[in-house]
């Protein structure tokens, strides 16, 4: 199969907007939020994820290396960064679930013929409370975290 | 990249006075620079008189033609039908035709370049690469039918129902708005963008057309359809109601083939076999 | 973009597999990971980062399965991620090589370490 290529480097990259552009929620809608969120959440949970398996491996150094772990983890500063890990992990689970069902057209509508004012039917409230969904119930379970851990039991 | 801001000789709001009760002003922002890095760039201010239903692009053919007539802009139908005038303004990526000052709500209207195509001059930008990608998804009706050898005129039957599935993705007119909004394609040279993959669905979903699994394979690459997430944006500008999103997402659905919309292919027609 | 099919397919995988694990992993991973979070309810949240009762925990089969399938799906899904983010940023033939490599190591490494943990502590006897 011919490919097209233009004249020019096709890794032209004047004019680009480069990570401004994946950095930029606003303008464009909640599923650009949505999008912005979900990049954001999900490399801070890989971060996470990463430090959360060094962190149990002290197990193995015993009862001592274990406490001397929590000592560190178990503080003020800890606990905020514990919740903001609940509300993150809440917030991508639940968009992820709306990004399956709306990228495989599910919850989109259907195509038809368009007229003025030319509104897009996949930009619709059926997909987009997902995303609303998601941010509610990722405050919920910071506020129920937060209970817990700065509550006591 | 320095920006320098430059007025015009009158483009100062206070000196100018209303002589009209239906003509105010607004200040136009116009981006000013080439493709080459090192001339840098600058914006030019002009004071546009406006009234009330005057669009961005009758403000800038007065700047070019008052003001400064060396403004680089392109345009061509003025009714949103050729998608040429397409530039950003104010932030978001429109068609200058098509927008109103009015419904912009602002006394400052900023006008820059479209983002991810290269710059050429000004406000013009090269399409190239965007036309290449559009190419390369084979934006044609793939079918062995109808034979130029056949000796009987022919069609393919096709219900209004099965124009329904892909007829709003054809009304699409190239302007290149999606491809601007897009955040993948802001980083991604290789990703085709919201404008050819819709037209990989809109040939996809006609039923005239034969070739779904080569254009399924076309785009099931890891710079292809898989690198959109749905962020929405190629569907929030774009002025014909095309909805690339849509498209994009229904493509995506018979990859994964779980998509519950069958294709069948057009039967062939003959004119003989007319009354029978 | 692919050149022809044969080059679509010369990938380690097709890009249509390689999402398709990454959503079931990604809903996989909700899963397990509710109820690993689940177990840290059932007493009172200090009392369950003892470490005796941390070490019961691994040293029971079911829950150190639990654990090595929520490591798995996981590193699988997030590194998968990060690939997908890495490979939008720059698009030369060497970089493409080395976020793939990257990724994949950096998702041994973590599995390995993890299911290190995880047998080490399930092998201990207190």
């Amino acid at each position: 199969m011919k490919v097209f290529r233009d004249t020019q480097n096709s890794q032209d990259r004047t004019n680009r907007e480069g990570l401004k552009g994946w950095l930029n929620p606003t303008h464009y809608g909640w599923e650009r939020l949505s999008y912005w969120l979900m990049r954001l959440t999900g490399l801070f949970l890989l971060v996470y994820f990463v430090g959360h398996v060094y962190e149990t491996s002290n197990l193995v150094g015993g009862v001592n290396a274990w406490n001397s772990m929590l000592e560190l983890t178990q503080t003020t500063w800890g606990h905020i960064f514990l919740i903001l890990v609940i509300g993150t992990s809440t917030f991508h689970s639940i968009n992820g679930i709306r990004l399956i069902f709306a990228e495989t057209a599910r919850g989109l509508g259907k195509p038809g013929r368009p007229d003025y004012p030319y509104e897009a039917v996949s930009l619709n409230n059926i997909q987009r409370s997902g995303i609303w969904v998601a941010l509610i119930l990722a405050a919920a379970a910071m506020l129920y975290g937060s209970s817990i851990l700065f509550g006591g039991e | 990249m320095k920006t320098k801001f430059l007025l015009t000789k009158n483009a100062s709001e206070k000196n100018l006075p209303r002589t009209n009760k239906d003509t105010a002003h607004i200040v136009l922002k116009v981006y000013r620079g080439g493709s080459n890095k090192k001339s840098g760039s600058l914006y030019s201010s002009f004071l546009v008189p406006i009234r009330r239903w005057t669009t961005v692009l009758d403000a800038l053919i007065y700047a070019k033609e008052h003001l400064d007539s060396s403004i680089a802009i392109r345009y061509s139908c003025r009714m949103a039908s050729c998608g040429s005038c397409g530039m950003k303004i104010n932030g978001i990526p429109r068609l200058a035709c098509y927008t109103k000052i009015s419904e912009l709500g602002t006394h400052t209207i900023t006008c820059e370049p479209l983002p991810n195509f290269p710059l050429i001059r000004d406000l013009v930008t090269d399409f190239q690469q965007f036309f290449n990608h559009h190419r390369n998804m084979r934006p044609f009706i793939q079918n062995p039918y109808p034979d130029p050898n056949m000796e009987e005129l022919s069609e393919l039957k096709q219900t209004p129902e099965e124009v329904d599935k892909f007829l709003q993705f054809s009304y699409c007119i190239k302007c290149g708005l999606c491809y601007s909004a897009c955040p993948t394609v802001a980083t991604d040279t290789k990703f085709p963008g919201p404008q050819a993959l819709s037209q990989a669905y809109r040939y996809f979903a006609d039923n005239r057309d034969d070739a779904g699994k080569k254009r399924l394979n076309i785009i099931d690459d890891r710079h292809g359809i898989w690198r959109c997430h749905f962020a929405g944006s190629c569907s929030t500008v774009c002025p014909k109601g095309v909805d690339p999103a849509l498209g994009i997402q229904l493509l995506r659905s018979h990859l994964m083939t779980i998509s519950k919309n069958p294709r069948r292919l057009a039967e062939l027609r003959k004119i003989s076999d007319e009354g029978s | 973009m692919a050149r022809n099919i044969q080059d679509a397919k010369r990938g380690f995988m097709r890009e249509s597999t390689v999402m398709k694990i990454h959503y079931i992993t990604g809903l996989a991973a909700l899963f397990t990971v509710a109820v690993h979070i689940m177990m840290r309810l059932i007493m009172p949240f200090s009392m369950s980062l003892e470490y005796e009762n941390v070490v019961a925990n691994y040293q029971n089969v079911l829950y150190a399965l639990l654990l090595e399938s929520i490591l798995v799906l996981i590193s699988i899904h997030g590194f998968n991620g990060l690939r997908v983010m890495l490979l939008e940023l720059r698009q030369d033939a060497m970089w493409e090589k080395f976020v793939f490599l990257f990724t994949l190591a950096a998702m041994l490494v973590v599995i390995g370490y993890g299911t290190r943990t995880i047998i080490i502590v399930n092998g201990l006897n207190l």
